[in-house]
């Protein structure tokens, strides 16, 4: 992909914006793509706001996980003299935190493995040939995307009681799943067609079928297409919300994403625990997410810039 | 963009060159297209089974009367048959015309349209504006552009979390409002500041996904025609009338589609936020989950006909929208 930027363009004079223009008098100067000092001044003042914003409320919640008592996050002034990790060792120790670990990583991991290798095919297929009935396809593909809770919750939980899949992770896995593989054959059809199609044709001239071309030159080009779907599947299966925490009944096959509801009872709310355990499930999925964000910008645009 | 091109071709290559007879075409389009039947047949089993007979037995069960009392149900050894009864479309015509149907539909319908509106407006907005700072040369956009990917690093059911911690009554947020002497809302109580906290929640969350997808629209546009409407002598904003929208409107039209179906289905911003203590503010879907798990008895098939409903809405909804941009001519990226 040679996509030449305007930024690219911009950075071909970089010493223009430091030296050019004091020197030069005359007004009407400035290069394309170089701002007024203005202009540069007010950017960075939206930006940083921006950041502000953004960052407060993670911010915020960390420092909340640091005040011992579950009331401090309406005086947060007093954390300050107290400041102590006792919550998250309490967190790690006392409450079903690693079941909850587990629950989540099997039904997340397992999603994930379902619908990447399901969808696979799939997303090569559709990116590739124009059968019979293609426009129908991605139509009901597009439809299973936009599918609310709400349509599949009720005959879901009819249909697993009557197998007694009812809090049981496979149960779960089989439900993301109607989201995922529809969702990892959306993705990976964008990445397919950013792979250029002479590869395909090459291959077809050398006397490959059309699996032996997707399965000995398109997959292994298509990595990093791959991660990207299993990293989306994965993190929507992580943080679902509505199936969790009706699907799964014993406090012990509970999800992170219903485990930390059950911290605020009717009665009394640890909010300070909630907040360690927050911070504790949040921490490393944010750090895996910016180990692969580069890719997961390409990924999710392919389909949307190149369509 | 060498990828367009290649595109263009592929599409073409599967077409059927003349028109044989019906037994033959059939032949012909077996052999042709025999692989690549077989390489979606795995997707089209698993939306059978999974996606296609539960939603025919959901739309059977908004027929009937189910509720949590007369369905099948097992307590402990005994398992005791489902009693509930074939009654056509009543379930529909009392959700849309029934006694109370303005209280319990329309008002849920007219709130999730705005709040649908609202959030993709503002969220659209505020991210192009960000995605086109972003784009400037400008020191330290990297660093900037991480921090603001955050929000959509973390898991929104954590997010949420920490959001209700600042916006409870005494939280920071009105700690400082109180601090600049201005009136502190009940964030969580009063109706319409509930409304207003779920669209800023919401809004906090979905931003950096379109500032995102925008960025790499707006990198994607072609250098040279900026310079060659600056050789015409265009203004700032013509530039950005006349190149930059018309240059962004394949990623804008997908994030705008991607954005409303997700807001609309949007569970876990209001249900966490709120639980159960704001009728006023649940949008359809929290409302369906409501009627079918949040209540006793539970009511299944009302619970399933809002969701016919909203999947219907939702289906016109796209249709209207493809055929919109397809008028343009202008095919939706999705």
């Amino acid at each position: 992909m040679s996509t030449t930027t305007p930024t690219n363009v911009k950075t071909t004079a970089p010493a223009d914006s430091s030296s050019a223009r004091p020197s030069a008098g005359r007004p009407r100067t400035r290069r394309r793509g170089e701002n007024s000092l203005g202009g540069t001044l007010a950017s960075h003042g939206i930006l940083i706001v921006a950041s502000l914003v953004a960052l407060f409320p993670i911010a915020w919640l960390l420092f909340l996980s640091l005040g011992p008592d579950k009331d401090d996050y309406l005086h947060p002034g007093r954390i300050f003299g107290k400041m102590t990790l006792a919550n998250y060792s309490h967190v790690l120790q006392e409450t079903q935190f690693f079941d909850w670990l587990v629950s989540t990583l099997v039904v997340s991991l397992g999603t994930t493995v379902l619908g990447v290798l399901i969808a696979a095919t799939t997303g090569y297929a559709v990116s590739r040939m124009r059968f019979p009935g293609y426009r129908k396809f991605m139509w009901v593909l597009l439809v299973t995307q936009m599918f609310p809770v709400a349509v599949l919750m009720v005959p879901m939980y009819e249909i697993l009681s009557e197998l007694r899949l009812i809090d049981s992770y496979l149960g779960l896995i089989l439900v993301y799943c109607s989201t995922a593989v529809p969702y990892c054959a959306w993705l990976l059809k964008g990445y397919f067609d950013t792979i250029p199609f002479e590869i395909d044709e090459a291959g077809r001239v050398d006397g490959l079928s059309p699996f032996g071309t997707f399965a000995r030159l398109i997959l292994p080009l298509a990595k990093p297409g791959l991660a990207v779907a299993a990293f989306y599947s994965f993190i929507t299966a992580f943080g679902e919300v509505a199936f969790a925490s009706t699907f799964m009944l014993s406090d012990t096959k509970y999800t992170f994403a219903v485990g930390l509801q059950s911290f605020v009872s009717e009665h009394d709310a640890q909010r300070n625990l909630m907040a360690a355990t927050a911070v504790l499930v949040a921490i490393p999925v944010s750090a895996f997410f910016y180990l692969v964000q580069r890719n997961l910008v390409t990924g999710l645009t392919a389909g949307g810039t190149k369509g | 963009m060498t990828v367009a091109i290649d595109r263009a071709t592929g599409k073409r290559r599967g077409e059927p060159g003349g028109r044989p007879g019906r037994l033959t075409r059939l032949r012909q389009s077996y052999q042709r297209y025999w692989y690549a039947y077989a390489m979606i047949t795995p997707v089209v089993v698993v939306l059978g089974v999974l996606v296609l007979y539960p939603l025919a037995r959901g739309f059977y069960l908004t027929l009937t009367n189910a509720n949590s009392l007369n369905s099948a149900r097992t307590i402990g050894a005994n398992h005791i048959e489902a009693t509930y009864e074939f009654i056509g479309l009543d379930n529909y015509a009392d959700i849309l015309w029934g006694p109370t149907s303005y209280d319990r539909f329309w008002s849920h319908f007219i709130w999730t349209i705005a709040w649908t509106a609202l959030c993709v407006t503002v969220t659209f907005t505020l991210g192009l504006c960000l995605a086109l700072l972003l784009n400037q040369k400008l020191r330290g956009r990297t660093f900037y552009r991480l921090i603001l990917v955050l929000p959509w690093a973390v898991p929104t059911f954590v997010t949420v979390f920490g959001w209700r911690f600042m916006l409870a009554d005494g939280g920071v947020i009105n700690s400082a409002l109180e601090a600049l002497h201005l009136p502190a809302p009940l964030w969580l109580e009063d109706t319409f500041w509930q409304r207003f906290a779920a669209i800023m929640v919401n809004t906090w969350c979905g931003v950096p996904f379109m500032m995102v997808s925008l960025l790499g629209g707006l990198q994607s546009i072609d250098s040279t025609l900026y310079e060659a409407a600056e050789m015409d002598g265009a203004s700032a904003w013509q530039r950005f009338r006349y190149v930059t929208l018309p240059g962004l409107r394949s990623v804008s039209s997908t994030v705008v589609l991607l954005g409303v179906i997700w807001t609309f289905n949007q569970f876990a911003v209001i249900f966490l936020l709120f639980g159960d203590t704001a009728p006023e503010a649940q949008i359809l879907v929290t409302w369906a989950y409501y009627l079918g798990f949040g209540q006793q008895p539970r009511d299944f098939a009302q619970s399933a006909a809002y969701g016919i409903l909203l999947l219907a809405i939702l289906i016109v909804f796209t249709s209207v929208y493809r055929r919109w941009l397809n008028r343009d001519e202008q095919q939706l990226a999705i």
